[in-house]
């Protein structure tokens, strides 16, 4: 590759850019850096759509970082998996950035700027990963600011739940750590496109702790039940944007991990797992949807749609086949919640700015007032309901296909009763919004630039649903 | 793309665009927000008329769109569709000026109307939909659509009727879900086609057939209200008149009867059906609703009810038609799809009026309102007599059909539900009439909203429609054998359904 | 038994300890604490498993080096969120 090419190539840009512009908010100082972020959000989208046709094109792509092969260098790699992903973090965080400005216009921080940067650099530095250790290191510094997010605002509640996310995902990441240790010292590589073939049907013990070990973390990271406890606090006690970047991206990183570990690294095992793993999932989609109706607070409300929709994720890998049809469930789930979710706690942010409250009972009468944001609501509501036409109705679909191609009954029932709890706690917000204000109600005005980019993010869920040919087109193509 | 593939589109965008912007629109924009109303139904009603002429030369319609590898989205608009299309297209113009009327001066109009432009651009899309996935992709869009209707007015009251509503109808869309779904992973993606595309299937999946049946059916026969998933009907009556009316009058429930047409005569076709001993039960189910819809409506003093019970048993007049196997009963069944439309919108119309003009809501509130109202109630008494089957109107020749269709089908039980259904249906009119026009009105009318201005007896905008729809029935009846009637187009349309029957 | 070996079962046993720690203990220091001793388990045993071949393998050293300073840095997050806990959290973000 020549120079000029190298130069270009987005890969390594899409790292290097968030941290740039990540490391000029922090020396900028408190508050500013909204406007860098926004452009170069705008340049990495350009970046991963340029990608994306290139994948689509030829096929999967690698990068060496600094031109140090592995073992001794990184090697980036975009697969159809990898691009998809990229795109969705993209996507989701340009609209969340323009949201993100004018929310702090209203509401003070400090550290908000440098800090959603480095996610965003550890996010798709983890996306483009080809070995497990990057893999671990890009993990713990997505958590890293994760929690210094979470922490945002300071108060109690949100530094206490920060601390026990941030303990819950360092065992956890210690937990990967010590099975990356155990499967370096069975094969004596790290790389992914290496350990595939070594690793056949039968493996050593150690190789079979090493897949335990590395699982039982990533489910911690991704609020599996029972492992979601951490998650309804962080998620719903933290400022509205940071909600939104979490429960859209975050978990989808380590979600995007398992779903690596599961394809290319350990697949027989994972075949022994994935019978667990759905039922944990259909235990996510029940207790979470139950408690998203109990509780009165909006973000709360939000924040366990995410434990039960993440539970959708998990009923794929009981249903992986070489027809490839949970595998598109996944992703296209993955990224219209990643869509929806977003869309919804911005949605959330700006109705807890109108009414100036949190609870559900202060919303009455909202509709009239800030109606694109409920419109936005809606759509994403749309999605989560796995409803046409949107990309969650798309997963949705794929999802019970393949179930039933495979004769597996019991998952239908779960996917189509998850459809009608999620209907549930969703139109329990709309209607709430729907009744007539009482007398004495005062609404904020709130920024339109808020309520347009929750609209955006909804309606490409929306979209999604419309059109998911050249999705499907990158992860067939772009397989590695 | 041609001309003939991209016609489909503008139907749809006729009424989705001017929805968007209406949203948009203030609430003092009245003039801006009327004319986009009425600008999408002309434009709606000249691009069905342009439909109506090529597909009865013998011209196709159709489009496609991938949405995913094996999965597109199909719209057709053939003779079945444009049943649909043009009974939704011609009523949603009157009830948009119907409903100008009646909301004037309410709150919340520009969300009103553009929810409204929502429903009809998605009862375009079921019409119009081509395969069963794109008959899902609006059937649920139109649940989505009309519950803002329903929960207009923000009382509780509307909460409630919401509720309901949306349990049954995003469970009968689970249903149809699973059925879709399945009959996909049988058959793979295959378009609705005149008599049906799983004959050719392996006859060892029969037993799969039933069951995909009874999920197909169950879901579409929620809004069908067919019982015992009628329940919502009744209680979505809480909705504003001019939502009872276009939708749960015509929209929301022929929805769900065209699906019940499509399911038998485009997916399992008619033949097949029969063999498979699937009709027998869906007569059976249908007589039930007929007669139990009417039985519930005796007893109902709240006239929308009333009318809402009397929605449930018409409606499975065409469900019956539909299952007596014989082209005699689809003629009934599919011509009743219209009339039933135009008579029941007049009634509800009507209904409305009462409501706005003299605060009246029960029937026993209603004596000497045909003094009072004397042309609202003309229009009244047309729809209740076409209910009731008496010559003239548009009631009487569906029934005649669907008699001629139970004969044919050696089903005399039939001729017995469809009597017995006539007998009731004046049982609970002939009081209302009576009332109005011959119980002395009282002095006056202590919730009168619109009082009478000489001749006028309530606003125009809500007494022209009624007029019109009730003018429409007697047409209907009257010129039935014209070529351009509902029931020759009926004709047309069965001719195409049954490929091995030679009428 | 070689010492590679020795090194990788003590540092599998300090991470079963550092484990235990962290679910069984409720004082937030001690919890970061605990979840040292598991980083410093799983640190020993890349580093014990480096020298089995007889030579020095020091792919899994330049893995162990930056393991530390990642876990350096999340400890001081960690010690960072405890103290402002424990100081009642006032103060902005």
């Amino acid at each position: 590759m020549g120079m000029a090419e190298a130069f270009l190539d987005p890969l390594p840009w899409l790292i290097v850019l968030p941290l740039a512009w990540a490391a000029l908010a922090f020396l900028g100082g408190p508050g500013r850096g909204g406007h860098l972020a926004v452009t170069g959000l705008v340049v990495q989208l350009a970046l991963a759509l340029a990608l994306a046709g290139q994948v689509l094109e030829n096929g999967a792509r690698t990068h060496a970082v600094g031109g140090w092969g592995a073992p001794l260098g990184i090697d980036l790699l975009a697969d159809g998996l990898a691009v998809a992903m990229l795109l969705l973090a993209q996507v989701v965080a340009l609209p969340l950035a323009v949201y993100a400005r004018a929310y702090f216009s209203e509401v003070a921080q400090t550290a908000f700027w440098p800090l959603a940067g480095f996610l965003i650099a550890a996010l798709n530095a983890l996306f483009l990963s080809a070995d497990l250790f990057n893999l671990y290191v890009t993990l713990e510094l997505l958590s890293l600011a994760a929690v210094g997010l979470v922490a945002l605002g300071g108060k109690p509640m949100q530094v206490a739940a920060a601390l026990r996310y941030l303990l819950v995902s360092l065992t956890a990441s210690a937990a990967y750590l010590m099975g990356v240790a155990l499967i370096y010292g069975t094969y004596g590589t790290v790389s992914i496109a290496t350990l595939a073939p070594l690793i056949g049907a039968d493996p050593p013990l150690a190789a079979w702790l090493a897949a335990g070990l590395m699982l039982t973390g990533l489910l911690a990271k991704t609020a599996l039940f029972p492992f979601h406890f951490w998650l309804p606090p962080a998620h719903g006690g933290a400022a509205a944007p940071v909600s939104a970047l979490l429960s859209a991206l975050v978990v989808k990183a380590s979600f995007y991990l398992v779903l690596r570990l599961a394809l290319d690294v350990f697949p027989a095992l994972a075949a022994h797992a994935a019978p667990i793993l759905g039922v944990l999932g259909a235990a996510a989609i029940l207790w979470g949807s139950w408690q998203a109706l109990r509780t009165p607070h909006i973000k709360m409300l939000v924040a366990w749609s995410t434990v039960a929709q993440l539970g959708y994720l998990f009923l794929v890998f009981p249903l992986l086949a070489p027809d490839g049809l949970a595998l598109q469930a996944g992703v296209m789930q993955a990224i219209a919640h990643g869509l929806a979710k977003a869309a919804m706690f911005a949605a959330a942010g700006v109705l807890m700015l109108a009414t100036g409250r949190d609870t559900l009972a202060g919303l009455a009468g909202v509709a009239g007032r800030v109606p694109v944001t409920l419109f936005a609501f809606g759509l994403a509501g749309v999605t989560l309901m796995g409803l046409p036409p949107s990309g969650g109705f798309l997963a949705k679909w794929l999802l019970i296909e393949a179930a039933l191609s495979h004769g597996q009954w019991p998952w239908v029932v779960v996917v189509i009763g998850g459809g009608l709890l999620a209907a549930a706690y969703v139109f329990k917000v709309l209607r709430q919004a729907f009744l007539l204000a009482p007398e004495d109600s005062h609404f904020h005005p709130v920024p339109r630039s808020m309520e347009w980019a929750a609209f955006v993010l909804a309606a490409a869920s929306v979209v999604l649903g419309l059109r998911g040919v050249e999705l499907m087109a990158l992860l067939a193509k772009g397989a590695a | 793309m041609t001309l003939n593939e991209a016609l489909p589109l503008p139907v749809l965008a006729s009424s989705l665009v001017p929805g968007l912007i209406i949203f948009a629109l203030p609430e003092s924009r009245i003039r801006l927000r009327t004319a986009l109303n009425l600008f999408g139904a002309t434009a709606k009603l000249v691009l069905v008329g342009v439909l109506l002429a090529g597909v009865s030369a013998g011209e196709t319609y159709g489009f496609r769109h991938e949405v995913l590898p094996g999965l597109e989205l199909v719209f057709k608009a053939d003779a079945l569709a444009l049943l649909f299309v043009t009974l939704s297209t011609v009523l949603w113009l009157f009830t948009t000026l119907y409903a100008i009327g009646y909301l004037e001066g309410a709150p919340h109009r520009s969300r009103f109307f553009g929810f409204f432009s929502l429903c009809v651009t998605a009862t375009m899309g079921i019409a119009m939909a081509g395969n069963l996935f794109t008959f899902f992709v609006f059937y649920e869009l139109l649940t989505l659509a009309t519950f803002p209707l329903v929960v207009h007015r923000g009382t509780p009251q509307a909460m409630q009727g919401g509720t309901v509503y949306l349990a049954y109808t995003l469970g009968g869309g689970a249903l149809l879900l699973t059925g879709v779904v399945w009959l996909h992973g049988l058959v793979g993606s295959a378009d609705f086609a005149h008599g049906g595309y799983l004959s050719a299937l392996d006859p060892a999946q029969a037993g799969q057939l039933k069951i995909v049946f009874l999920l197909l059916i169950a879901g579409v026969g929620v809004k069908a209200a067919i019982v015992p998933l009628h329940g919502w009907l009744p209680q979505a009556m809480v909705a504003p008149a001019p939502v009872s009316a276009l939708l749960h009058a015509v929209a929301v429930v022929k929805a769900g009867a065209f699906g019940v047409v499509r399911i038998v005569y485009e997916v399992y076709g008619v033949e097949f059906a029969q063999f498979l001993n699937l009709l027998t039960p869906l007569a059976v189910a249908a007589s039930i609703t007929i007669v139990w819809g009417s039985f519930r409506a005796l007893f109902q003093d709240d006239l929308k009810k009333r009318l809402a019970y009397s929605t449930v048993s018409q409606v499975s007049y065409i469900v019956l038609g539909v299952a007596m196997f014989g082209p005699l009963g689809t003629i009934g069944g599919l011509v009743h799809l219209v009339h039933q439309g135009i008579m029941k919108i007049t009634l509800f119309f009507c209904a409305g009026n009462y409501a706005e003009t003299l605060g009246i809501h029960k029937v026993s509130e209603m004596d000497g309102a045909g003094q009072r109202m004397p042309w609202t109630t003309l229009a009244f008494s047309i729809g209740a007599l076409g209910m009731m089957g008496v010559p003239l109107t548009a009631g009487a020749v569906s029934k005649a059909w669907l008699m001629d269709g139970a004969q044919a089908a050696h089903a005399g039980w039939v001729v017995w539900v469809l009597w017995t259904s006539s007998l009731l249906n004046a049982a609970y009119f002939l009081p209302i009439l009576w009332r109005a026009w011959l119980r002395p009105a009282p002095a006056d009318w202590p919730e009168e909203h619109i009082p009478a201005k000489g001749r006028r007896e309530t606003a125009w905008l809500l007494l022209l429609p009624p007029l019109v729809t009730a003018a429409a029935v007697l047409v209907a009846g009257v010129f039935a054998e014209a070529g351009w009637s509902p029931l020759s187009w009926a004709r047309l349309v069965a001719e195409r359904e049954y490929t091995q029957w030679a009428p | 038994m070689t010492p590679g070996l020795i090194y990788a079962l003590a540092g599998v046993a300090l991470f079963v300890l550092g484990l235990a720690g962290v679910v069984v203990l409720n004082q937030a220091l001690r919890r970061i604490l605990a979840f040292n001793l598991m980083g410093s388990g799983a640190f020993l045993t890349l580093v014990g498993l480096a020298q089995r071949d007889g030579g020095v393998d020091p792919v899994p050293q330049a893995m162990v080096l930056t393991g530390i300073v990642v876990a350096v840095a999340a400890t001081a997050l960690a010690l960072a969120l405890a103290r402002r806990l424990a100081q009642g959290g006032h103060g902005d973000g």
